[in-house]
């Protein structure tokens, strides 16, 4: 379980994380919805330790990730994958060798069984015949199926999605989806998803958040927030201009 | 006004310290987890090999005009055999590891610095480290290793481009006493100069990875910052190459 206590984190003179606090239950799928700028991917790059909070508490598995040696940190990371917004597929890399990367640099498997791995992971987000091209030759759904395949190829027990199906079509977004779900099914992992895609996380996540004004709103089911009554929580949902979000 | 003033000093320090963080934790690195043979081959490349055409070709010139300017000056005292001793002490003292540094700054530490700073805007630092991997293993380390050996060798190719570069110009051209020019340098050069050069140049190499790395691996937002960066990473390394030198040279003198 992934648990945050308290967390404040500013950049600056702006307050992005005020006091949040916020349990991820271990093996299910939990999306944190919100605005845009309320500062989802900066929670969840705490999640990681990318980010230090100001002050507060994140525990993974019960173990602090917070001001512990870096030994310690590396050790708690290893629990995780994540997709990144960019993806951030590694540009002078081959498909393949992106892929392939974690598996050289944290296991001791042979060449073959590496091979084989990666392939195994690139068929499993429909990727076929594409491991010699470079990432800027692929589409942005392509590229996220391999920073996809990247993430799980290590069979981690978390992952973190960033805005997986951001600037993607909706057969695409949809594939997606499914491919989280699917892999999820497969694998087991504890998904924490960062998503601004109403309604279509509902039916992705178990478990959604929502963000605003650097807490958390309302926490439950999705079934629970997507027939909330808070208003805020109502606004977002219905993508209504009038209501306690004032965006413009 | 004070506030605006206190802001600035804490920025300063908090900079310093982080630069002098980032080479201590660098020379750290080298010692632990140097990184792969492939990664340094690679930098080597690139920090070396393809920096050997502009090396030669400002070699070859600095000596000329060396020769031109040094045989217009010891004309004047009737010395022109001493061509070759001015032409390859000012080369190997000075100007080989001075000039090497900053043609290599301008080649490669520019390329460093950009490399590394669209790294960390695209979050590809940021995916190593979610990989539980420390990214100065694979992008700071090798770079590092590479530039050390590199500068000493290209200043050596510089220096020697360069002493038959003033010979071109005064034996061929101007008609110094070739004997004179190779035997009055031979008298006079001795391994203390040859040894300050590559002292020279090795802390160079340091200063040259250092920079640009660190420049990059904290460059700011979007592509204005990595330009922003990569311009302060040439003009900060020029500076400190030239100041440090002169801390050198009156060590080394």
């Amino acid at each position: 379980m992934i648990s945050i206590r308290n967390v404040h984190k500013s950049f600056g003179m702006q307050k992005v994380l005020d006091g949040l606090d916020l349990d991820i239950p271990d093996g299910k799928i939990t999306a944190i919805i919100g605005p845009s700028g309320e500062g989802k991917s900066v929670l969840l790059k705490h999640l990681i330790g990318l980010l230090q909070p100001d002050s507060g508490a994140v525990e993974v598995d019960g173990e602090s990730i917070i001001d512990v040696r870096r030994s310690e940190l590396n050790r708690i990371r290893e629990k995780f994958g994540m997709l990144f917004q960019n993806v951030a597929l590694f540009d002078s890399m081959t498909v393949f060798e992106n892929v392939a990367f974690p598996l050289e640099e944290k296991t001791s498997l042979s060449k073959e069984e590496i091979r084989g791995k990666v392939l195994s992971a690139l068929e499993d987000v429909g990727l076929k015949n594409i491991e010699n091209k470079f990432p800027d030759e692929l589409s942005g759904g392509m590229k996220k199926r391999v920073g996809l395949a990247r993430a799980v190829v290590l069979n981690p027990k978390i992952i973190l999605f960033d805005e997986p199906t951001t600037g993607l079509d909706p057969i695409i977004k949809r594939a997606i989806h499914q491919l989280i779900k699917d892999t999820h099914a497969k694998f087991g992992f504890t998904a924490v998803i960062v998503s601004h895609e109403i309604p279509e996380i509902f039916d992705v996540a178990q478990n959604v958040a929502m963000l605003f004004r650097g807490k958390i709103l309302q926490y439950g089911t999705s079934d629970d927030i997507k027939n909330s009554d808070h208003p805020a929580v109502r606004q977002f949902i219905s993508g209504s201009l009038d209501g306690p979000i004032q965006m413009i | 006004m004070v506030q605006a003033l206190g802001h600035l000093t804490i920025g300063i320090v908090r900079d310093l310290g982080r630069t002098g963080w980032f080479l201590l934790y660098s020379l750290y690195m080298i010692v632990r987890r140097p990184g792969s043979f492939v990664h340094v081959l690679k930098q080597l490349r690139f920090i070396g090999t393809k920096s050997l055409f502009v090396i030669v070709l400002t070699g070859a010139f600095t000596g000329m005009v060396l020769g031109l300017q040094g045989y217009y000056t010891l004309t004047k005292f009737g010395s022109e055999g001493m061509l070759g001793t001015a032409v390859a002490l000012s080369l190997i003292r000075e100007l080989g590891p001075v000039l090497t540094a900053l043609m290599v700054t301008g080649r490669a530490g520019s390329a460093i610095t950009a490399e590394i700073g669209i790294m960390r805007i695209t979050e590809q630092i940021d995916a190593l480290e979610t990989m539980a991997l420390d990214p100065f293993k694979y992008l700071v380390t090798p770079k590092f290793i590479a530039a050390m050996i590199s500068l000493p060798l290209l200043c050596a190719i510089f220096d020697v481009i360069g002493i038959y570069g003033g010979w071109l110009v005064g034996v061929k051209l101007l008609g110094v006493n070739p004997g004179a020019y190779f035997y009055e340098m031979e008298k006079s050069v001795v391994w203390r100069d040859v040894y300050s050069g590559f002292v020279k140049s090795f802390s160079f190499g340091v200063i040259i990875a250092w920079i640009g790395c660190y420049k990059g691996y904290y460059a700011g937002h979007g592509a204005e910052g990595v330009s922003k960066a990569t311009t302060e990473s040439v003009v900060l390394t020029s500076v400190i190459i030239l100041v440090w030198d002169y801390f050198l040279t009156s060590v080394l003198l």
